[in-house]
């Protein structure tokens, strides 16, 4: 297979309906998995196991989010509108987020009984933080040289965050029972949404064909579960299906609307304001 | 004036402008400004971001028109934070590492992210420090402590 030339401006990605079309749809998935998980770490504040983690998870969530903010700001320049609008102005059905992403942390919600699983949370970042270790290490790799630069500074940043989570996983398995229970069910209910994650959507081979991205991500990540599986002593991933409501088509969980709304309510009452 | 007298005005101005998060430790310690360009009166700034999600860029950007709309001979200013270079740890200056330590932060033990490092103590110097959270107040530091003068620090997270 001949190389195809670096695309190094927006202007000339979009000059190539296929490749702009196949950079846009990636684009979203990564911004979008990034703020809506980051959304759900964020109603974590204040509930936290302790006052460290406070401080920890929310400087991730704070990471994350201005990981989604530059990956909208490239989708800006590529003629999607503004950034601001993309986050919060969109309908549900434009979202790209995995539906891992948006599952909601437990019952209630932070502003009324929260009764939230700390170990489903554990489990839900360290696998996201796994697969958006792997996607970073594609993009760095990618065609689009200005998503390839973002991507490389974005590796040294979310080194700590997998880190972090990887602590976590390694201090909650292979100590109590009761502990080991509860990261086994987590760990189950997380891969079953697992290929949620490496799905690259609909238009998936477009996406490798034009060198948005220069490989499929599906292989590495169910490696890299493997690897973790045997580690933390968790049951190995078996059947591999892509659930029927992924996030990927734009097709969501229940979940997913009222949460936007949430979280845009304050930028649709004056989309105008600063912050 | 000549265009080179401008040219180091506007450095001298950028020099002036602090970190919002850090006080004490302006732009230039950071190893944040890449090239600055003047054609007659118009300046253009190149920046890079220490962090993708930093929140202070907004008014990093802010100060620096501000400052230097200031000096004498600047007409118009642009600011523009770029993708490339990275910005590494290492782009510190020594007098930004003392100027961190000034204010009770260790400078970074070197660049590139890695699970395990030893700070020196910004106050006493010892290296019997332990840590007690990766993340602190901000991206850019953790929080640690110093086992030989009792004191918590904060420590710039090595990039």
């Amino acid at each position: 297979m001949t190389a195809l030339p670096r695309v190094t401006t927006a202007d000339q990605a979009r000059a190539d309906a296929g490749f702009h079309r196949a950079l846009v749809e990636l684009l979203y998935q990564a911004a979008d998995d990034d703020l809506i998980l980051a959304q759900r770490g964020a109603e974590w504040l204040g509930l936290v196991p302790h006052i460290e983690e406070d401080v920890a998870f929310s400087s991730i969530t704070q990471d994350m989010t201005g990981h989604a903010l530059a990956l909208y700001q490239l989708l800006e320049e590529l003629g999607e509108g503004q950034a601001d609008h993309l986050a919060y102005f969109r309908e549900p059905s434009a979202y790209r987020c995995a539906v891992l992403a948006e599952r909601p942390n437990g019952e209630g919600t932070y502003l009324d009984s929260p009764r939230f699983d700390w170990a489903y949370t554990v489990v839900r970042q360290y696998v996201y933080q796994r697969i958006k270790r792997l996607r970073l290490e594609a993009m760095v790799k990618s065609r689009y040289q200005p998503l390839a630069d973002l991507a490389e500074k974005m590796l040294r940043e979310q080194f700590y965050h997998l880190y972090h989570w990887e602590v976590w996983m390694k201090q909650l398995t292979g100590r109590t029972e009761e502990a080991q229970r509860r990261m086994t069910e987590a760990w189950t209910r997380v891969l079953a949404d697992a290929p949620s994650l490496s799905s690259l959507g609909p238009g998936e081979q477009e996406i490798l064909s034009s060198g948005v991205l220069p490989w499929s991500l599906e292989k590495p990540f169910r490696q890299a579960l493997e690897e973790s599986a045997r580690s933390y002593g968790l049951p190995a991933p078996n059947a591999w299906a892509l659930p029927e409501v992924n996030g990927r088509d734009g097709r969501h969980s229940p979940a997913l609307p009222p949460m936007l709304e949430h979280m845009a309510e304050v930028y649709r009452i004056a989309p105008a304001g600063a912050w | 004036m000549s265009e080179a007298d401008l040219q180091s005005r506007v450095m001298a101005a950028l020099d002036e402008v602090m970190d919002p998060e850090i006080r004490g430790l302006s732009l230039v310690d950071l190893g944040m400004v890449e090239r600055v360009e003047v054609d007659g009166g118009q300046v253009r700034v190149q920046l890079i971001p220490t962090y993708v999600g930093c929140p202070a860029l907004g008014l990093m950007k802010a100060d620096v028109e501000r400052r230097l709309a200031a000096v004498p001979g600047v007409e118009s200013v642009t600011v523009e934070f770029l993708r490339k270079p990275l910005w590494t740890t290492d782009r510190i200056t020594p007098r930004g590492r003392e100027r961190l330590k000034a204010v009770g932060i260790a400078p970074p033990a070197g660049s590139g992210p890695t699970e395990h490092w030893t700070p020196e103590c910004p106050y006493c110097g010892s290296t019997q420090v332990h840590r007690e959270n990766v993340f602190g107040p901000t991206s850019c530091r953790s929080i640690f402590y110093c086992d030989a003068c009792r004191n918590p620090f904060e420590a710039i997270k090595p990039v």
